[in-house]
């Protein structure tokens, strides 16, 4: 059983978690994930690193409330336990020897954006972060991100934060203005992080992509998770999460984690009235 | 006077009809009636064939001596001075090719039932003992086992009976590896795996889930941190795949997920959030134990299945009765025949899957007939769910993670066989790890040598 040591609404469907879990944290480093249950007949669901810290021995996860398990999550509070909590799992993102990166998050991407913007900033690369939402009360970590980066871009879809437009729109200004990326790292919805590697192809930028697949174990053993790089079978569990983005098959992964969309939808709905119910 | 009969006494079980649609364990096991009978015909030979045959070397007329008698716990202890699982290997050993492959009474007849006896005793102990296991006095020595299925509580129960201070670290979130994730409960009841796991528990091992060695820690941190030596039974691995069109459409499953999401996740459940397909028309790749397994449970979500294979009926890798009972159950069989491509229809779930007819052609590496795709032989088969059941490769996290390992080209563990040693010293390995995908009993044989291989070196014998 793991203790939440603190709980934060980053916005009203976004949720930061810190968890005391000592094992993880001493090993976690920015675009691993964890796996986590919430209750004993609970599904395990991965959710990438958001942060660590190895002296208190606690991990952030930070969540959206998209279906049954992470509405269940959301209704646990500091002091509550999560039933397993396992990892760090995946392998780190690649920070070595980059000097100017572009990093760009999609909502609740963000998250899983800014660890791997913290650390580049932090050995010194020039960080451009760019991070896009719906609108204005969906933003999260913007202090976070300010503080990080050499440079922010705030971008959204109905402008009431930042530019209104795409994130596609502002990495595309930047690279036509005459800047220069080693690397671009995306992270976000498949659809984004679709348009984003079409976008930096068309430059011959190299891109990395997180994927987040449907997975159980997370270790390799059950091949959910797996996508097609490279003409390729990956499982992203052990061989990523983050893969080249110029060789990820994006429609096949958009479609594969449609797979439990009906069951999740109804999930979803009846964990909802349970909650109603017992209020 | 022995019983002469040529017949084993037939194991009772539910019918196919009903079985098939519930996940109760199919055989019943025999009352004491039946159990003494059935060790009556045991002539109590003096060479003892199945013995040699057993891979953890069970004092097999010696237990049925007892049962005979009707003295059933005696029984149990001299099956479990052997084995630290009676329970679970007299209901999944493939004793036909062990013990009851040799037994004398099987050149004129049927052998001793000796699995179905095994698992008599061990339940009959289960159900009636009311003796507590005794904590060995501690020797101070700490041990690491990687990995809980059944290599590793093997190695673990053997070292903790010694004094031994074992930590199983497991990367699930419940202990028993294969057992829970893989074998369905309707062969392997999970309540029998975890009061195996309990009676470890009882001697003193500490089992740590949600530990992933490879990731969480590795094995260099463990010797580090004081265990004078570790055992690698972290099992099979990464499931393969045919590599065929369409193969990651929705609705393609490797064997090894869609067991995890019915036997671990306990999909099949309501109360469960993990979800399964329902799918209307499964069809499954590969004739071994797993496709079997992954078979009979999709029959029992409801789904018609079909058991595709490309050899024939003879060669088929399963256990004999486990093929009879997934016949029995209503599971189709299509043999000669390959998969060469998987199509998807409008949803984005699997249609159809495409397969080409197979002759059998000369021995291949194996041993076994190369099957020869028939030219012009494809048809289609209507599926909205295709599970690929053709085994697995070595997981690379632990030898990714350990300096000085050696493994075989394929992935596999190297070992020194009398011992389980790896090419690093004070680090054993057993099981699927480095044999590849095998039986439970192999991997407990495994984990018992390298036991006693660990108690050696420890003790400072060698």
């Amino acid at each position: 059983m793991y203790r939440i040591l603190e709980k934060k609404r980053l916005n009203p469907t976004v949720t930061l978690m810190r968890v005391e879990a000592p094992l993880v944290a001493a090993k976690a480093e920015p675009g691993q994930f964890i796996i986590l249950r919430v209750d004993a007949d609970g599904e395990r669901i991965p959710l990438t690193v958001a942060d660590f810290d190895r002296d208190s021995g606690s991990v952030t996860i930070i969540f959206q409330v998209v279906g049954a398990t992470t509405e269940k999550l959301n209704h646990l509070e500091q002091g509550d336990f999560i039933h397993d909590f396992v990892g760090p799992l995946g392998r780190p993102t690649h920070t070595d020897g980059l000097k100017k990166v572009a990093v760009v998050g999609g909502g609740v991407g963000c998250a899983i954006a800014f660890p791997v913007a913290k650390k580049l900033f932090e050995q010194g690369c020039e960080v451009h972060s760019i991070a896009g939402f719906r609108s204005r009360d969906l933003v999260i970590l913007e202090d976070e991100f300010a503080a990080n980066s050499t440079r922010f871009v705030r971008m959204s879809d109905d402008g009431t934060w930042g530019e209104k437009g795409l994130v596609t729109d502002a990495l595309r200004k930047l690279i036509e203005s005459g800047e220069k990326y080693d690397e671009v790292i995306t992270i976000g919805p498949l659809v984004m992080m679709k348009f984003v590697c079409a976008l930096t192809r068309e430059f011959g930028i190299k891109t990395v992509a997180s994927m987040n697949p449907i997975m159980i174990d997370g270790t390799g053993m059950c091949g959910g998770c797996r996508l097609t790089v490279g003409g390729k079978t990956k499982f992203a569990c052990v061989d990523g999460p983050e893969f080249d983005g110029h060789e990820i098959d994006f429609d096949e992964a958009i479609a594969r984690s449609s797979t439990y969309r009906d069951f999740e939808r109804h999930a979803y709905e009846e964990t909802c009235n349970l909650f109603e119910e017992a209020k | 006077m022995a019983n002469m009969s040529l017949k084993k006494n037939p194991m009772p079980s539910q019918p196919p009809e009903v079985r098939n649609r519930n996940f109760s364990e199919v055989a019943l096991g025999y009352d004491e009636k039946t159990a003494i009978d059935e060790a009556q015909r045991c002539l109590n030979c003096k060479n003892k064939p199945c013995v040699s045959s057993c891979p953890v070397c069970i004092d097999i007329p010696a237990f049925i001596h007892k049962v005979a008698e009707g003295d059933f716990e005696s029984a149990y202890q001299i099956i479990a001075k052997s084995s630290s699982l009676p329970a679970v290997c007299g209901r999944v050993c493939p004793q036909e090719n062990q013990c009851e492959g040799k037994c004398v009474r099987g050149i004129k007849g049927e052998p001793v039932g000796i699995g179905r006896l095994e698992r008599f005793v061990a339940d009959w102990h289960n159900a009636h003992s009311t003796e507590k296991p005794v904590r060995p006095k501690s020797n101070g020595h700490k041990v690491a086992v990687i990995g809980s299925g059944p290599s590793g509580l093997t190695c673990a129960g053997d070292l903790a009976k010694l004094g031994y201070q074992v930590t199983v670290f497991e990367a699930l979130h419940v202990a028993g590896g294969v057992l829970v994730y893989g074998i369905p409960e309707f062969r392997l009841p999970k309540a029998i795996v975890q009061k195996e796991i309990d009676s470890l528990a009882a001697l003193g091992v500490d089992i740590q889930t949600n530990v992933v060695v490879g990731k969480t820690i590795t094995v260099d941190e463990l010797l580090d941190k004081g265990y004078e030596a570790v055992f690698i039974g972290s099992g099979a691995g990464l499931p393969k795949f045919m590599n065929i069109p369409g193969e990651n459409l929705k609705g393609v499953y490797s064997a090894n997920e869609f067991l995890t999401r019915i036997n671990l996740m306990k999909a099949y459940l309501p109360e469960s959030d993990t979800p399964v397909q329902q799918a209307k028309q499964v069809v499954v790749v590969g004739g071994g134990n797993v496709a079997m397994d992954a078979a009979r449970c999709a029959k029992r979500l409801g789904a018609d299945v079909s058991i595709v294979y490309r050899r024939t009926e003879a060669e088929l890798p399963a256990r004999r009765e486990e093929v009879e009972h997934a016949m029995e159950e209503g599971i189709v069989f299509q043999f000669l025949t390959n998969p060469v491509a998987i199509h998807g229809g409008e949803s984005g779930f699997v249609s159809s899957i495409t397969c080409q007819r197979m002759a059998l052609g000369e021995p291949d590496a194996s041993g076994r007939a190369r099957p020869v795709p028939q030219e012009g032989s494809e048809f289609d088969i209507e599926a909205d769910c295709v599970i690929m059941a053709l085994g697995t490769s070595p997981n690379p996290l632990i030898r990714d993670t350990t300096s000085g390992l050696d493994t075989e080209r394929w992935g596999g563990i190297i070992v020194e066989e009398e011992t389980g040693l790896t090419s690093r010293e004070g680090v054993y390995a057993g099981g699927d790890a480095v044999t590849g995908a095998a039986t439970v009993i192999l991997a407990m044989g495994a984990g018992k040598t390298a036991a006693a291989a660990i108690d050696r070196k420890i003790r400072g014998e060698n």
